[in-house]
Formats: structure tokens, C-alpha cells, sequence
């Protein structure tokens, strides 16, 4: 076993060169002998037998490689026992040269196709979304006309993944931030005595932008995502063809307790992440800047005007609808394998977010044109 | 192929599998023979997969010993023994494929893992014969397994499994999934390269027409252990009722009356 192949060459008068093979020739010890014999073939010597006699043991990988020697240099294999001559033969159809990995193609025709498929399958998608929205109002018009079909347990169940199972992360998040503006905002306004603005600062941003948008993130992350997965993995296992067979809608069954739970739950996690954001700066400036925490939550009713609650309220549940039709539309989308669950639930979260940012824009804008700034 | 070990490549003495409560073997003992096929039959639940996945050392038994090559796989192997993982090769029920891989990577991935070695232009080579040999088209080799068919998946399955050319073959219900016609030309593959390279096969399957057609033996379980151990003409004279339903019920006779006999197929007699 621990013997190494080898070879050595000697002059034959009958066949002009003879090539004697010797030790095993098998999968653990080729690897020696195989440049070697590579350079042999490469040099063309009057090569004019391969001698197996000394071959003690031979696999298909060694059979291989005796048999490209003789391919490429016209060289007879003789000696060799029934089973090396039969391996031999079982390996011969090869011809050894077929591509290993698909064709590269160059950088200048894969950018242009990667762009205009990326814009085939925008147009595609946006009719596509546009059709998942009309299937949903559908859905919601049927189950609005006739509350005996609505999913009662399905929606509470999706109302407690979404809003109250992500309470204390959101209120994790919502208490540092509240932190992180009022001590920065403090530092800037200090440079213009006007450090009790700081209270201004916290409660109108908190309520009116960041409250509601950091929410909206998290449960884009934790939630959007979840309805993708969930979906995408039912529609891999065909429960959802089954569920089509039996004669229920996926759409009042699967996707309209998600879609309703994520536009009533958006808005209230919206409002306690701004509260609890307020707590979180009038804790930091009750410790650093000497404003008592009780005289921070007073000022904020004077300083925060009612209708940037609103804003934030208004805000919410077009956040949660967005979210939780891109999470559920992916969803759907998902055919063929296990690797496409994970990509929807990837492109599901980019998108809601991305769309979440865009309305988020369009939406500030609007509410200081009409006044309500 | 080994020369000079004709020891049984597999004893399996009071092997005792157990999840939880449930036990899944209890006391099995299976002797595997050199260079035979032996088919591994059972109801669904009788623990077919877990005794393979014991064998190979994916599943830690409660109790028993399993021995493969003289080795026993609980223990560490002795010093310069080469690795008994490069001296079998498994197909799983899936092909399990490594998905970001093409097919040809596949096969070369145990050749880099074992026999560094080797040049890559000589693991191509390899990849592009143990292509051939399992009866894939030569342009396989470059595609990913999410571009294959259920039966191709299979067939690179076996590729991968032959990489080293391994002495000891493990396929796991190699042709369940398979339309009739390609789990007979899988069927016929098997047995080839059996024949060509002296392997010794581990079979499991629910394909009474694989049984009669490939298997030189046939393992029984049933009652958390091998009940029986024999060619089917054995297998067909004992009494347990298991054995004389699946055997001798519709299915059974069936596959029986379609067997090939000896006298149609010269070939196989040659072998």
C-alpha cells in the first residue's frame, strides 16, 4: 500500500521504446507519475509500448492515465492483466476535454443584458404588483361584505407576531435613539445658549419622522421578511396549490390577515416608538443636561403640536401596507428551489424599505406644502 | 480491488439505534460481503436511512459495533490507515449535489479532498470520465445541478460517489423518483460498473424490480433488525408474513413474473 507508481524507459528492438510501469497505479499514488508522463506525451518520443506486467494494482484513475498516454503518443499497451485491460476499455470513450465550468461571457454583453433585464422585469414586476394589490382589494371588499370569511384567528395570531412580540426590541431601539438625538442635538444647540430646544428637537422628530420610520424598518426586517419566507417556503411544499384545490383563497387566508395586521399594527408601534423615544431623551437630559425628566415630558406637550402626531399616525399604516405586500407578494412569487426562498426574502426587505424611504420623502414634502409643518 | 483484505467490508454486530424513547434497532447484526450487491428492504419507518447513516458514521448508535474495512468507525482510526471515508462513496436519496457547484466541480471536490496532489488538469480529466461512466452527456459536466433533471442529479450523484473509486458503495434509494424506463437503465448502470470496477454495493430500496434485477442478496428489516438475509428464492421459502406480502403480493409476483431469465440475456450470464 505505502509503495509509490513509477516508471522507468528502456530500449526495446521490437517496439523502438518501452515504457514499464510499476507499483500501483490507483487514485492515491497517480498523482506522482502523472506530470511526468504528461511531459513523455508532450515530447514525442518513439514511444512504442506501455508495459503493464509490473503494475500490481490499477483503478479507473490509473487505467486514465495510462490510456491519454497512449492515445496521445500511438504507443501499444501490452502485459497488462484482464481487469487493467478492461478498466482500460471502460474509461476509452472519454475524450477528457469537456468544459468544467460554463462559458465566461465578457463584462461588455453581460452589462447591457443585466440592464435591460433589469428593466424588463421592473415593467413585469410593477404589473404584477398592481395585480397582487387588486387580488388583495378584492379579498378585502369580499371579506368586509361578508365577516363570516375573515380569519379571525389567523389575524389575531399575526397581530401578536408583528406587534407584540417585536414591543421590546422596538422599544430597545426607540429609547437609544431618543438618546442619541437628544445628546447630539444638546451639543449643537449649546454653541447658541438655545440648549432647552434641545426638547423641541426630540419630541417633534421623534413623533413626526424618525418614530414611525425606524419602526417601519424593524418590522420590514423582522416581519416582511417572515411573510416572504413563510409563504415562499408553503408555496415550495405546494401547500398553497393544495389550499387552491380545496377551494381556499390564499389571498383571504394567507396573505389578508398579514397585510391587515402589519396596517393596524404599524401605527400604534409607530406612537410607541415616539414615546418611548421621548422617555429616552428626557432621560439622557435629565442626567447631562440638568433638565428634570418630569419638566422635559411637560415642555414636549407645548412644544410638539398635535397634528405631527397625526403625520406620524397617517404615515403608519401606508408604511405597514407597503411592507407587508412586498413580503407577501415575493412570497408568492417563489418557484423552483430552496435558494429562491432565500432571494425573494432578501429583494421582499430591500424593497419595502427602499419603498418605505421613497413615500417617507414624498410624504414630508406634502405635509409642509399643505401647511402642516 | 484491494489486494489481500477479504475480510467482509461491513459486520454490524448489536447495533441499537434509538431517538427519544423509540427505538429504532434493537440488537441488528448484517454482515456485508465482498463484492456483492445486497438490497435493503423494509416498510417505511424500519430505519433503512439510519442504518446507512449509522454505517457511515453520521448517526452515533446507543450501542453495538459497526465495522467497515475491519475498522471500527466509533473509534479513531489507527495511525496511517489511509481514511475510510476515501474508500466508500455514498449517493444520497436527493443526489445532494453541492448546489454552487457545476457537476464536474462536484466530482472533483473529494479528489482535492483526499489526493491534494493531483493536478487540476488530471481532476478535469477525472471529472469528464466519471461523467461518462455514469451515463451523463458529456456537456454535463459544466452545469449546475439546478439545470439537471431528477434522474441526471441522480446519475451525477453517483459520479461524485465514484470519484476515488471507491471500493464500497452506498445508494440510497437510487431509483425511487425515476420514470420505469430510466430506473431500469439505472438499474443496468449499477450492475455494470460493478462488474468493471469489483464494488461492493449497499442498496436501499422500495423497487421490487431493482431486487430481482440487481441484488445478489437480500437484506430484510423488520421488528428493529435483520430478520433475513438471502436471494430472493431463499427469502420467498420463510414464513414471516412480511416477507410473504411484500414478496408474494401483487406488486411482488409481478416484478417476479417480469424478471429477465438467464437464457434471454447472454450478456449477463457472461458476467
Amino acid at each position: 500500500m505505502t509503495a509509490d507508481a513509477d516508471f522507468t524507459i528502456e530500449k526495446d528492438p521490437a517496439f523502438g521504446f518501452r515504457l514499464r510501469l510499476t507499483g500501483p497505479v490507483t487514485v492515491a499514488t497517480v498523482g506522482s507519475v502523472d506530470g511526468r508522463l504528461r511531459q513523455i506525451a508532450a515530447t514525442a518520443q518513439d514511444l512504442g509500448a506501455i508495459d503493464l506486467s509490473g503494475v500490481n494494482s490499477i483503478d479507473t484513475i490509473g487505467a486514465w492515465v495510462i490510456w491519454r498516454l497512449s492515445r496521445d503518443t500511438g504507443a501499444d499497451i501490452v502485459g497488462g492483466s484482464v481487469q487493467a485491460m478492461q478498466l482500460i476499455q471502460a474509461v476509452s470513450p472519454s475524450r477528457g476535454d469537456a468544459r468544467i465550468v460554463p462559458p465566461h461571457v465578457s463584462v461588455f454583453i453581460r452589462a447591457p443584458e443585466a440592464v435591460g433585464r433589469v428593466m424588463a422585469e421592473l415593467g413585469v414586476g410593477s404589473l404584477g404588483v398592481l395585480g397582487f394589490l387588486g387580488e388583495l382589494i378584492v379579498a378585502w371588499l369580499r371579506a368586509v361584505r361578508h365577516p363570516g370569511r375573515m380569519r379571525f384567528t389567523a389575524l389575531f395570531s399575526q397581530i401578536e407576531l408583528v406587534g407584540v412580540d417585536s414591543l421590546a426590541i422596538i422599544g430597545l431601539m426607540s429609547f437609544l435613539i431618543g438618546i442619541v438625538i437628544a445628546q447630539q442635538g444638546a451639543v449643537q444647540l449649546q454653541q447658541f445658549g438655545a440648549q432647552i430646544y434641545t426638547i423641541n428637537l426630540t419630541g417633534r422628530l421623534s413623533m413626526r419622522e424618525l418614530g414611525v420610520l425606524m419602526t417601519a424598518i424593524m418590522v420590514a426586517g423582522r416581519s416582511g421578511s417572515a411573510f416572504a419566507a413563510q409563504i415562499g417556503t408553503m408555496k415550495l411544499t405546494e401547500e398553497i396549490d393544495a389550499m387552491r384545490t380545496i377551494g381556499v383563497s390564499p389571498m383571504e387566508a394567507l396573505v389578508l390577515p398579514r397585510v391587515m395586521a402589519a396596517v393596524f399594527m404599524l401605527p400604534l408601534l409607530g406612537f410607541y416608538s415616539s414615546v418611548i423615544a421621548i422617555v429616552g431623551g428626557a432621560t439622557i437630559s435629565a442626567l447631562v443636561l440638568d433638565i428634570p425628566f418630569f419638566t422635559f415630558l411637560e415642555r414636549i406637550q407645548e412644544a410638539v403640536p398635535l397634528r405631527d402626531l397625526y403625520v406620524g399616525l397617517i404615515k403608519g399604516p401606508v408604511f405597514g401596507l407597503i411592507i407587508a405586500i412586498a413580503g407577501c407578494y415575493q412570497g408568492m412569487q417563489v418557484a423552483g428551489n430552496s435558494e429562491e426562498v432565500g432571494l425573494r426574502t432578501t429583494k421582499a426587505v430591500v424593497q419595502a424599505i427602499f419603498m418605505v424611504f421613497v413615500l417617507d420623502a414624498f410624504f414630508a414634502v406634502f405635509f409642509t406644502e399643505v401647511g402642516w409643518s | 480491488m484491494m489486494v489481500g483484505d477479504a475480510a467482509p467490508p461491513i459486520v454490524i454486530e448489536g447495533l441499537t439505534n434509538q431517538f427519544d424513547e423509540h427505538k429504532v434497532h434493537e440488537n441488528l447484526s448484517l454482515t456485508v460481503r465482498r463484492g456483492e450487491i445486497l438490497g435493503v428492504v423494509g416498510g417505511s419507518g424500519t430505519g433503512k436511512s439510519v442504518l446507512m447513516r449509522s454505517i457511515i458514521g453520521l448517526q452515533r448508535p446507543v450501542a453495538g459495533h459497526i465495522h467497515v474495512f475491519g475498522q471500527d468507525i466509533d473509534e479513531a482510526p489507527p495511525a496511517g490507515a489511509p481514511d475510510i471515508r476515501s474508500r466508500w462513496g455514498v449517493l444520497f436519496q436527493g443526489g445532494a449535489l453541492f448546489s454552487t457547484l457545476t457537476v464536474a466541480e462536484n466530482i472533483e471536490v473529494p479528489l482535492k479532498e483526499f489526493y491534494p496532489d493531483i493536478a487540476a488538469q488530471l481532476a478535469h480529466e477525472i471529472a469528464c470520465f466519471k461523467v461518462m461512466l455514469s451515463g451523463l452527456p458529456q456537456d454535463a459536466t459544466c452545469k449546475f445541478p439546478s439545470e439537471l433533471s431528477g434522474g441526471m442529479k441522480k446519475r451525477a450523484g453517483l459520479a461524485r460517489a465514484l470519484a476515488l473509486d471507491p471500493e464500497l458503495l452506498f445508494l440510497d434509494e437510487p431509483t425511487a423518483g425515476l420514470d420505469p424506463i430510466g430506473a431500469a437503465a439505472f438499474d443496468n448502470l449499477i450492475r455494470e460498473l460493478q462488474a468493471t470496477l469489483g464494488l461492493t454495493v449497499f442498496l436501499i430500496t422500495h423497487d421490487l424490480d431493482t431486487l430481482h434485477t440487481i441484488c445478489d442478496r437480500v437484506a430484510v428489516l423488520a421488528d428493529k433488525r435483520v430478520i433475513a438475509v438471502g436471494t430472493i428464492a431463499e427469502l420467498m421459502t420463510s414464513d414471516h408474513p412480511w416477507i410473504q406480502e411484500y414478496f408474494g403480493g401483487p406488486r411482488g409476483r409481478a416484478a417476479l413474473a417480469s424478471r429477465p431469465k438467464p437464457m434471454d440475456n447472454p450478456d449477463q450470464v457472461a458476467r
